[in-house]
């Protein structure tokens, strides 16, 4: 663990808030709330979880593009503010962001060498010849054409842009790629080319990544590790094989139960709608509990806090986190007692 | 630029005001090139001439001067003044508006309640104030008109740039390292410009006739310097005895303004991107359908003599004409459907798959949509044939779609209750109060908890799966023979999408009711559709039972489609991408289109059309070598 490249600690944010002009305290969203994290150097971390769990906001955060309401990022060991405060360059040479839209990433009114070129000159001091050469690197290395580099965005498919996209982020030789979404907008012939770039590129260039995503087969075939976030929190982070094998938070498995597999067994769906609570009345206690088919009067007292199960590695945010491996209990419940 | 030139030129209002404003503005620029006389130099002997008389084309006015000569010297004063205050009013404005909508919070307050109290002022009753302020003169009538102006630019680019400031493109500018102001002018301004340019060809032609009017006051231009206002002003009281005097420089005002109005609105269609996609052109009520005869290939389909199909589709071509290219989106689809039955469309972006669902009622938009052949028999008639009134009583009747996106499709400001009323009373004899009825209990019909109370909700009180639950209910309101649901739950979570699948699951056993899935997902495929239809490059490749086609796929593109999918459970199992991308639709090859894509391809492959063929029973494949069972292709691409 000493590894630990980037050392999330009680990360908050909240948006809105403050005061009126009146006076009066106005409710503030949560969008995060307490997430402590570590991404180890050369892993890939992968973070699932709904629309609007704070995944988005968490990444944000990670490259500087939102400030934390409370908590403490490091990097390397150091504050990230601090980092941030000392030289905004700092940040970006180590950290980089690639966007869940491939299209709306890229400014249409700009050429693909302009777009490539921004970080290289600002970030790694490149001008002339030595831009020109690194520009034509870097679209090797993200398998494009060289005369690209005099079109516009709209020229290119929603693949071939998201790897102007990735080939933008790599520009600045970070340490680590923070990946929102990468390859959910693309189709899933060009989201299997997207995604065994990624692979090639983290061994070639010993890439940390920490991969946001909905799609759990996708977080599967790519992270080491995966935690899975809701309403805000990290609800349970384990290894990817056990995560996939033991999920121990009901909702984990709520998550693995509803999605559906080509020729796989029936999904199960929650007999009641599926609804996430207000995010500006947030219940006391476990925010699943309302879904929760084994929620009990504990779990609607105070917020369970992320506890090492069976291994160190793998922890759960539950009071009572089911046992046992998934699939059978797959099959047993989808046959007859559907809901 | 080209194309926006084009475009403009098209727009004969506006080439006219744009020849018209040219020549202007070349009189203007020759003035003191031409032999005319001395503008200023007064001959009262030969006062008020009329036009036409001896050296003087246009007559002369109550000091004798040259009208024709003053009106050209006036013209260039005019546009000069007009152009100034326009370009001084857009720097400062859009510099106002790009700071204030760029930065936001207290920037942008203070920025814009300054624009607030300009604006609080009537705006000619300020021009006056300025000048009266600053002292007559026509440098000050500039001022006046361009400050007045400033707020109208402000708030335009301030509008403009809120919405481009949070666009992900800055954000990804700000990570590689530019500044605030290298955003602001390398970013957003290039993308805020056609506003400003829109903004500035539709406000010239008003400042110069504020110019025009602070001069007719006596507030600009001062004696005798000619200026088309002043002179207007000077006229005025000769009106009765010399109107010429009055007329002529009334008569270039309106000229002028005119000419940079009708240009000003034709660069604005030719920008707007909101006007460019079509939002003028009024889509028809139905697509166009102009039948040609195709050279077909012989499709082998169901064999004759099992049930009869409730939908049965023959060889529908759809084409979208966009300038000379014809994209051809749907290419012979061919398909049927039982009653009870799923069928679900299943193929990539860009395959035809909602173009085919669209083209079903003719709800293709059109132009640039059209039907070029085929036939839609449903329940034995041909929907192709039906005139739009015929059609409207299908649409959402007998047939009903569920879209993709229920925020999009719902409308924002009428309860999702009345919405559904709508629906209802639009097709069955309803009273309102029945059909209020009957909404509350299709709301819960798909599982809406307290459907009372959310049948008086707006859309967007309601979360995504709610929405689309409502989407559906609309669907259903009229007891449909055939649902058509076009990616009804890719826009959800997955939890939800569980629910909408086991919906429409259980709607389907209850109602009977056939339901065209369309769909990128095989995942959602293998748990809602008895059949599958796998459709590339506008037509369908293969298709069969769902099992069955999912275990053993006989077209190359859908086992290598399957096997980019990764599987949850099965992480070693890395997806193998396909090589390169489909074929442009408006540039298809001949033959098979998947052929540059696919390992097995031959010669024979790329002559001529490729029929889809009976290859097991129940099972058709586009393919002149279709796969054996369990065949693994491409790994050499793995």
């Amino acid at each position: 663990m000493s590894d630990a490249l980037l050392e999330i600690t009680d990360l908050t944010r909240t948006f809105g808030g403050g005061r009126s002009l009146l006076g009066a305290a106005r409710p503030g969203v949560q969008a995060v709330q307490g997430v402590n994290l570590q991404v180890l150097r050369g892993e890939t971390l992968g973070i699932v979880g709904e629309s609007g769990c704070g995944k988005s906001t968490l990444a944000r955060m990670l490259v500087g593009l939102d400030t934390p309401s409370s908590g403490l990022i490091r990097f390397g060991g150091e504050d990230l503010q601090a980092m941030r405060r000392l030289d905004r360059h700092a940040l970006s040479r180590r950290i980089q962001y690639v966007f869940q839209d491939p299209l709306s990433s890229l400014n249409p009114r700009m050429r693909i060498r302009d777009i490539l070129a921004a970080p290289l000159k600002h970030l790694r001091g490149l001008s002339g010849r030595a831009l020109d050469t690194r520009i034509a690197e870097l679209l090797e290395v993200v398998n494009l054409r060289p005369e690209f580099v005099t079109r516009y965005p709209h020229e290119f498919s929603g693949g071939q842009a998201q790897r102007i996209g990735i080939a933008r982020a790599l520009a600045a030789e970070p340490e680590v790629l923070v990946l929102d979404e990468p390859v959910s907008a693309l189709d899933v012939s060009v989201q299997a080319q997207v995604l065994k770039l990624l692979r090639r590129l983290k061994a070639e260039f010993d890439l940390t990544y920490l991969f946001i995503s909905h799609d759990l087969s996708v977080v599967e075939t790519i992270s080491q590790r995966i935690a899975v976030m809701y309403f805000g929190r990290v609800v349970e982070e384990a290894p990817t094989r056990q995560l996939f094998s033991e999920p121990a938070h009901p909702y984990t498995r709520l998550l693995l139960g509803s999605a559906p597999v080509p020729g796989g067994p029936p999904i199960i769906a929650e007999s009641t709608a599926a609804e996430l609570p207000d995010p500006l009345d947030p219940p006391p206690g476990c925010a699943f509990a309302p879904r929760c088919h084994k929620a009990r009067e504990a779990c609607r007292e105070a917020p369970p806090v992320l506890e090492s199960l069976s291994t160190h590695a793998h922890r759960a945010a539950c009071l009572y986190p089911e046992r046992g491996p998934w699939q059978a209990s797959a099959s047993t419940t989808a046959t007859p007692g559907a809901p | 630029m080209m194309a926006f030139v084009t475009l403009l030129a098209r727009n004969r209002l506006a080439a006219f005001g744009g020849i018209l404003l040219l020549t202007l503005v070349l009189l203007a620029l020759v003035t003191p090139l031409l032999p005319l006389l001395e503008p200023n130099a007064t001959n009262p002997a030969n006062r008020l001439q009329p036009p036409l008389s001896e050296g003087h084309w246009l007559g002369t006015d109550q000091l004798g001067r040259d009208i024709l000569s003053r009106l050209l010297w006036g013209l260039r004063v005019s546009l000069a003044v007009g152009i100034a205050a326009s370009l001084v009013a857009a720097f400062v404005g859009s510099l106002i508006g790009l700071v204030a909508g760029y930065f936001g919070g207290r920037t942008d307050n203070t920025l814009m309640r300054g624009i607030d109290m300009l604006m609080a002022f009537p705006y000619i009753l300020l021009a006056l104030a300025i000048v009266a302020v600053l002292g007559p003169g026509l440098l000050n009538a500039l001022y006046a008109i361009a400050i007045v102006n400033i707020p109208f630019f402000a708030r335009n680019i301030r509008g403009a740039t809120v919405s481009i400031a949070h666009r992900e493109f800055v954000d990804a500018a700000r990570l590689s390292g530019k500044g605030d102001l290298r955003i602001l002018v390398t970013e957003i301004l290039p993308n805020v410009l056609p506003v400003i340019v829109i903004t500035l060809s539709t406000t010239v032609g008003w400042m110069i006739l504020e110019t025009a009017g602070l001069s007719f006051l006596g507030l600009g231009a001062q004696p005798p310097q000619a200026d088309l206002g002043s002179m207007l002003g000077e006229g005025r009281r000769m009106i009765i005895n010399a109107p010429h005097v009055a007329t002529l420089p009334g008569l270039a005002i309106f000229l002028l303004v005119m000419s940079i109005n009708l240009l000003g609105d034709g660069v604005r269609d030719a920008l707007d991107p909101r006007l460019k996609s079509g939002a003028l052109s009024r889509p028809a009520p139905m697509t166009r359908i102009r039948r040609r005869r195709h050279t077909a290939v012989d499709d082998d389909l169901n064999a004759p003599g099992q049930d009869p199909a409730l939908l049965e589709v023959d060889d529908l071509h759809t084409d979208f004409e966009v300038g000379r290219d014809t994209y051809r989106a749907v290419n012979g689809v061919s398909f049927t459907l039982k009653p009870n039955e799923c069928l679900g469309l299943v193929g990539e972006s860009g395959s035809g798959k909602s173009v085919t669902a669209l083209s079903l009622l003719g709800l293709v938009a059109s132009p640039p949509g059209l039907i070029s052949g085929g036939q839609v028999h449903f329940q034995g008639r041909d929907l192709l044939d039906m005139g739009i009134r015929e059609l409207r009583k299908v649409r959402g009747n007998r047939v009903a779609y569920v879209f993709q996106d229920p925020l999009s499709t719902l409308h924002p400001l009428i309860r999702v209750g009345d919405q559904l009323v709508e629906a209802l009373r639009t097709h069955q004899p309803l009273s309102r109060q029945a059909a209020h009825q009957r909404a509350v209990e299709l709301l819960g019909q798909v599982r809406i908890p307290n459907p009372t109370r959310r049948a008086a909700q707006y859309p967007h009180e309601l979360s995504g799966g709610m929405r689309q639950r409502v989407g559906i209910a609309m669907a259903l309101a009229n007891d449909p023979q055939l649902i058509i649901a076009d990616e009804p739950t890719t826009a959800l979570d997955v939890t939800v999408q569980a629910q909408i699948l086991d919906l429409l699951k259980r709607l389907r056993e209850e109602q009977g009711t056939a339901v065209l899935f369309i769909t990128h997902d095989f995942g959602v495929v293998s748990q809602i559709c008895d059949r599958v239809a796998v459709m590339y490059a506008g037509r369908i490749v293969e298709m069969g039972p769902t099992q069955d086609l999912l275990a053993n796929p006989r077209h190359p593109y859908t086992r290598r489609l399957i096997d980019c999918v990764p599987r949850l459970g099965e992480p070693d199992n890395e997806p193998a991408a396909i090589p390169g991308l489909p074929p442009a639709a408006n540039a298809l090859p001949p033959g098979c289109a998947f052929a540059d894509r696919c390992d097995l391809v031959e010669p024979r492959c790329r002559e001529g059309d490729i029929a889809l063929i009976a290859s097991d029973a129940n099972r058709q494949v586009r393919c002149i070598k279709p796969l054996a069972d369990h065949t693994v292709i491409g790994a050499a691409h793995v």
